[in-house]
């Protein structure tokens, strides 16, 4: 009897996502190499381990270490819920940045700045609960409009228009609310240090053990609600739930990196035509691709116009534009899935 | 065995089916028939749970639907919805999918389980599309994929909502003796369909709906003769005994 459990399709996702774990350290060691100042790449963990104090040491540690971890940390979480999102809501237009939930935590953090501009700790969880309070009102809307592919964008470009507009008020009495506003509001990840890291850290980290230990539920709820519910499975609490977690992660992202578009839409469109849709290498294709992703684009608007730097938020639209106006232009035929 | 009880159910506060009681029989292949909008999706979604009902029972094995969970209402049946969607997955993981209320959190497939899928592959003639993704296979390939996944969750009862429609001519006469075999393996079938002569030739049993009321249920022989399928649809529905049985078609 011949076995499909082993099929060519599954070995092939192992190679490609192998492939892509090389390609995430070969792009974090680039990361931590070039810029400015280049650092030969055997000086590195040197001094990462705190041995040489010269300024390249120096660079490495309190520079390069935190936008190199901060790029892979944003990437990966951004590209997860951004995958997260759109196969919930079953709609490839769907990305943090695109239905309300970057524009929610980039009010919150202006809010959280303004109010609270020393707690830490607080950044990370305000811009969670705006993720969270802009994914829900889109869902609210879209739902109460009739819940079409096209009715979630519209409806969250229109939230988005207001929590940017909120965001500009609180800027506006409070310029101090957002540490370089316009960084913000680009997406950037120079001048970052641990500290602010470590908080969103966590979250994520907490936030991608869940929604891996979801994969098969999202599995199932991806046949369709009443498939889903057919087999098991509480399809309206399974959705909320697995939303709440997309929204940590790009609340969590946002917190330290800013208003960084597009990651979450074209990095899951790439792993899906790559990896097909099967959760669990897709997500895991995600987090690493959108690692990637950010890190070589921060990389990129580095290295460009040196020693200027263009913020990794501009690279991304300069790319990720044109892909949306594809992807639109595609779904004219009305094929959602490849 | 799933009984319904004077079931009352419908959307938005509007009943759409009204005090219907049937019973899907173990070995026995049940058709439910009639004309467009008459309630059939809406009474197999509310036997489910799938859908609140407004009034009247379900019983699951004699057990209340409302205090079973759902993991514990997809062991007792399984569902193929009409509106089945296709992932970019591979067809084998489709099949998977069907053994997930077998399964407790998190999700992680046993021996058995890769077993179950295996077999169910092999009963619906599927095994030849397995490595294949859902999205490039052919209609009547992939209606053989949901059927192997409804089987590979090994419930008793079996609810397929026109699971014949957009199928050519061979595909769903194979539809239908699959819904025979199983019912002879002992499994209670029911079936919403469309196609009255096919319908009749396959089923046991018919279940005849007209603007949400049961007006007809019994046999294929009692239900016919009754004429009440002539005055609903309003066609005339005629039969011949052939060599291999009753033929019907519409005079």
């Amino acid at each position: 009897m011949k076995s499909w459990r082993t099929s060519s399709t599954r070995r092939s996702n192992g190679l490609r996502l192998a492939a892509l774990c090389v390609l995430m350290l070969l792009s974090a060691l680039l990361s931590m190499c070039l810029g400015a100042v280049a650092v030969a790449p055997g000086d590195i963990l040197p001094a990462l381990l705190g041995e040489g104090g010269g300024a390249a040491a120096q660079i490495v540690r309190y520079a390069r270490l935190p936008r190199t971890c901060g790029c892979l940390l944003a990437g990966a979480a951004l590209a997860v819920s951004g995958a997260l999102i759109q196969s919930v809501l079953d709609n490839p237009l769907a990305a943090p940045n695109i239905i309300g939930v970057s524009s929610g935590a980039g009010l919150a953090a202006a809010l959280c700045g303004a109010l609270a501009p020393s707690a830490a700790l607080a950044l990370p969880i305000a811009s969670f609960a705006g993720a969270l309070a802009g994914v829900l009102l889109v869902l609210f809307i879209a739902e109460k409009t009739g819940a079409s592919k096209l009715t979630l964008v519209l409806a969250g470009v229109a939230v988005s228009g207001m929590f940017g507009a909120g965001t500009d008020t609180v800027v506006t009495f409070v310029p101090d609310a957002l540490a370089g506003y316009s960084d913000f509001r680009i997406g950037g990840l120079a001048n970052l240090s641990m500290s602010r890291i470590i908080p969103a850290f966590w979250v994520i980290v907490v936030a991608m053990v869940l929604i891996f230990s979801l994969a098969g539920e999202l599995d199932v709820l991806m046949l369709g609600a009443d498939t889903a519910q057919s087999l098991g499975v509480r399809a309206k609490p399974l959705r909320l739930v697995l939303l709440i977690l997309a929204a940590a992660l790009a609340g969590a992202a946002v917190s330290f990196s800013g208003l960084i578009g597009f990651v979450g839409l074209i990095v899951p469109h790439i792993m899906r035509r790559l990896l097909g849709e099967d959760s669990l290498p897709l997500l895991a294709g995600c987090a690493l691709g959108g690692a990637v992703c950010l890190t070589l684009c921060d990389l990129l608007g580095r290295l460009l116009f040196a020693p200027y730097e263009l913020p990794v938020g501009i690279v991304l639209s300069l790319a990720g534009g044109p892909f949306f106006i594809w992807l639109l232009i595609r779904q004219r035929g009305g094929r959602v899935h490849d | 065995m799933i009984e319904l009880k004077d079931l009352s159910a419908g959307y938005g506060g509007q009943d759409v089916v009204h005090d219907i009681s049937l019973a899907f029989t173990p070995g026995r292949v049940l058709a439910l028939l009639g004309p467009n909008g008459c309630g059939k999706s809406t009474l197999l979604r509310t036997a489910l749970g799938l859908n609140p009902k407004s009034g009247g029972q379900v019983l699951m094995d004699g057990v209340p639907l409302e205090s079973l969970s759902p993991r514990e209402r997809a062991l007792k049946a399984a569902y193929l919805s009409q509106s089945r969607s296709t992932p970019n997955i591979t067809a084998y993981k489709m099949v998977l999918h069907g053994r997930f209320p077998h399964l407790s959190y998190p999700r992680r497939y046993r021996k058995e389980d890769y077993e179950a899928a295996d077999r169910a592959l092999r009963w619906a003639d599927a095994a030849d599309v397995a490595r294949r993704s859902m999205a490039e296979l052919s209609g009547g390939q992939r209606q053989k994929v949901y059927l192997a996944m409804a089987l590979a969750q090994e419930a008793p009862t079996l609810l397929m909502d026109e699971p014949t429609t957009f199928l050519d001519v061979g595909h769903q006469l194979e539809v239908m003796a699959a819904a025979r075999r199983l019912a002879r393996e002992g499994r209670a079938v029911v079936m919403v369909l469309h196609d009255l002569p096919l319908a009749m030739r396959g089923a046991d049993d018919v279940a005849l709906l007209s603007a949400g009321r049961l007006t007809a249920y019994g046999t294929v022989e009692d239900v016919y003769s009754s004429g009440k399928i002539d005055k609903v649809f309003g066609v005339a529905l005629r039969r011949v005994e052939t060599e291999s049985g009753w033929q019907y078609y519409y005079g």
